[in-house]
């Protein structure tokens, strides 16, 4: 069958993608060993806002509800973890701050979308505005911090060439994304409560009938989700920049979107998803650093952009969402 | 009254239904208005003044009146480019790309086509931005119906690419050139392709209000409207029907970014006299609220884009009062909350839902080309 081989090749292609890749490192590192580190370094810290906003979508959507409003909460995130370091100080504090206002923004969605059963997608895009309208409104320019969140070097595992560095070198938000990561696979594919959460996304009546209480799933998963986007927010103001600046997310929730369908809707495969991102991203600082102006920095700008449109044409037909996305409950 | 008439199973007149049709947006910019207010309060300022302030600003002088319908004009545009593609089922956040892109088409037209006469000049020029924003705006709708990528991501990111490109036409081979200028700007259009006002109107407002009757006439009356609201409602039936729902995705999808790019157009030959990054933001999210005050009505847009000109229009006269003119913005995000969440408002007002609306569903998951 010709189908059978068109998948045999596909799943080949993957693991020859994998394969080049690590060796166009291993070859790139022979030829330039600081340049190289500098830009996988890089490529994992601008990977972290997007593994992070994938992470929220997977939980939303695995319980089946459309989150188009990552934007919105990272973008409210970063500005009340923002303050938070105004006020307080407390870099901790900030973060916890961050994450609760996701946690209210997912909250928000939750109720939109689950309760007053709106379009989800509509829920999602006046979130976004309303976020976009509010930090706008409440931003004062000229507000400063205390500093942000800084590199934790791990001894000796730091140590190791190419890898230390690019690994074990980092601030503490970048080394948590990694973390959930692992752990939020564990979750959804090993233990009951992921098991459920899929079922709510696939099947809700049939979880229902089994006793699982769909509204409760959903509505706990998106408010997870909310506070996995506003620590992406925590990232952008707390580690990566150290201020807030209006509409500084610049499309990054949405990037996040296409990075969990190139997923497919799986930790995993959104943070190799994010690390393509992340080197997008790496790939023009990079070039600014180097002066390289041969080629416009607009259309170097461009390109995580471009990236993200072709990743969902060429993936989104192939990958499977989960089946009751984008319809709410109604129990019978 | 009406409600009793439909509960004795006799079809709504057409009075009723535009009833129905008004009752939640008004009752939506009314209860924003309030949330305003008390923020306003909380501020520690006087919304009453606040208000007053800028209505009198937006409506009370000739010249305050010229500036309503300048900021209203490229809203109406953008919102209508917003409802026709929701007509077909499409959510097009990408106005905002669509309209810079139609703006500097325009510009460039009007600032290098030399020695044309006005007739030909300005249509030249407005075609121009009709045709990027058409181009900017069938390509998702291409994506859409060639590889299924949903256009709510694909439109947002294509803005993004639209900020830099225009970006570096501003700055690079468009720029203006002209001694002494350091902003990324093109140069300014020549006379022959501006945009002319009659009286306190502006030829852009009157085009404006042209398109939205067009828009709502071609989707009442044409086979081809017809065609786009069956695939809104119902993409699989629409197919099932016989009818090609991807050339009407992307055409619907082309029509948008059109109208969107016209506005670009005629802000830029009739109001900014160039293009100029940065000076037309947010009009394409401003869209979404607009198309969905006006309940996704071509004609509805016309009167939501003029409140919302009229609070862009009054907001230095706010500010100069005292209260923080972004106030506005939030007012208009508590609008597109009330009036996408009707029934916080009939629970409110224990209002009675209309019976069988037609309802387009925009979450139909990201895999699905319709």
């Amino acid at each position: 069958m010709p189908n059978n081989a068109m998948t045999m090749i596909r799943q080949r292609v993957s693991w020859l993608l994998v394969a080049g890749v690590v060796a166009l490192i291993f070859v790139s590192y022979g030829a330039t060993p600081a340049v190289t580190t500098a830009l996988l370094a890089s490529t994992v810290r601008q990977s972290t806002p997007l593994v992070l906003g994938a992470l929220s979508g997977i939980f939303c959507e695995r319980s089946g509800v459309i989150n188009i409003a990552i934007e919105g909460m990272m973008l409210m995130g970063a500005f009340v973890g923002f303050l938070a370091n105004v006020y307080t100080g407390n870099l901790l504090v900030a973060v916890l701050a961050a994450v609760l206002m996701g946690a209210f923004m997912g909250l928000a969605h939750a109720f939109m979308s689950i309760t007053l059963k709106m379009d989800q997608i509509i829920s999602g895009t006046v979130l976004n505005i309303l976020a976009l309208e509010l930090t706008g409104f409440f931003y004062q320019q000229g507000l400063t911090t205390q500093g942000k969140l800084t590199p934790v070097r791990i001894p000796v595992l730091a140590d190791i060439p190419l890898i230390g560095p690019v690994l074990f070198d980092n601030p503490p938000i970048t080394y948590l994304s990694l973390v959930l990561v692992v752990v939020v696979h564990i979750l959804l594919f090993r233990t009951v409560w992921g098991l459920r959460t899929r079922a709510v996304g696939e099947h809700p009546k049939a979880a229902d009938t089994v006793g699982i209480d769909v509204i409760r799933m959903r509505y706990i998963n998106v408010i997870i989700g909310g506070m996995i986007a506003g620590l992406a927010g925590g990232y952008l103001t707390l580690e990566a920049v150290g201020s807030f600046e209006r509409a500084m997310t610049n499309g990054r929730g949405f990037v996040a979107l296409a990075v969990m369908i190139f997923g497919k809707w799986t930790p995993l495969g959104a943070w190799g998803a994010a690390l393509l991102f992340g080197f997008a991203n790496a790939l023009q600082t990079q070039f600014q650093f180097l002066g390289i102006s041969t080629i416009p920095h607009q259309f170097v700008g461009m390109l995580p952009y471009l990236l993200t449109i072709v990743v969902l044409a060429g993936f989104v037909g192939r990958a499977r969402p989960p089946a009751a996305i984008g319809q709410p409950y109604e129990k019978e | 009254m009406a409600d009793a008439k439909i509960a004795n199973g006799a079809p709504p007149t057409r009075w009723q239904r535009f009833a129905q049709a008004i009752t939640i947006p008004l009752l939506a910019v009314v209860l924003a208005m309030l949330v305003g207010a008390i923020i306003i309060v909380i501020a520690g300022a006087n919304p009453l003044g606040g208000y007053t302030a800028m209505f009198r600003g937006a409506l009370g002088t000739a010249r305050g009146l010229v500036r309503t319908f300048e900021k209203a004009t490229p809203l109406i545009f953008s919102g209508l480019a917003v409802a026709f593609a929701f007509k077909a089922g499409l959510f097009n956040i990408g106005a905002q790309g669509q309209l810079i892109l139609g703006a500097i088409a325009a510009a460039y037209v009007g600032f290098a086509f030399e020695g044309l006469p006005p007739f030909v000049h300005l249509p030249l020029a407005l075609a121009a931005g009709m045709l990027a924003g058409a181009i900017w705006g069938a390509i998702p709708g291409a994506l859409k119906t060639f590889t299924g990528a949903h256009e709510v991501i694909t439109t947002i990111m294509l803005n993004f690419v639209a900020i830099n490109l225009t970006d570096y036409l501003a700055n690079g081979p468009w720029k203006d050139r002209s001694p002494g200028n350091i902003v990324a700007r093109t140069p300014a259009i020549l006379p022959s392709a501006e945009l002319p006002s009659i009286g306190v109107v502006p030829l852009g407002l009157l085009i404006a209000i042209g398109m939205a009757v067009l828009a709502w006439w071609v989707l009442a009356n044409t086979t081809f409207g017809y065609e786009i609201r069956a695939v809104g409602l119902n993409p699989a039936a629409a197919r099932y029907a016989g009818m090609s729902v991807g050339r009407t995705v992307i055409a619907s999808m082309a029509i948008s970014g059109l109208l969107a790019g016209l506005g670009g157009a005629v802000e830029t030959l009739g109001i900014v006299g160039r293009y100029q990054p940065g000076f037309n933001t947010g009009l394409g999210f401003d869209g979404i609220t607009i198309a969905l005050l006006a309940q996704t009505s071509p004609l509805g847009v016309v009167p939501a884009a003029l409140l919302f000109g009229v609070m862009r229009a009054g907001a230095n006269q706010m500010q100069l009062y005292g209260v923080d003119a972004e106030i506005i913005g939030i007012v208009q995000g508590t609008m597109l909350l009330f009036v996408s969440a009707p029934i916080i408002i009939r629970k409110l007002f224990r209002l009675r839902a209309p019976e069988g609306g037609e309802e387009v569903v925009l979450s139909t998951g990201w895999g699905s080309s319709g």
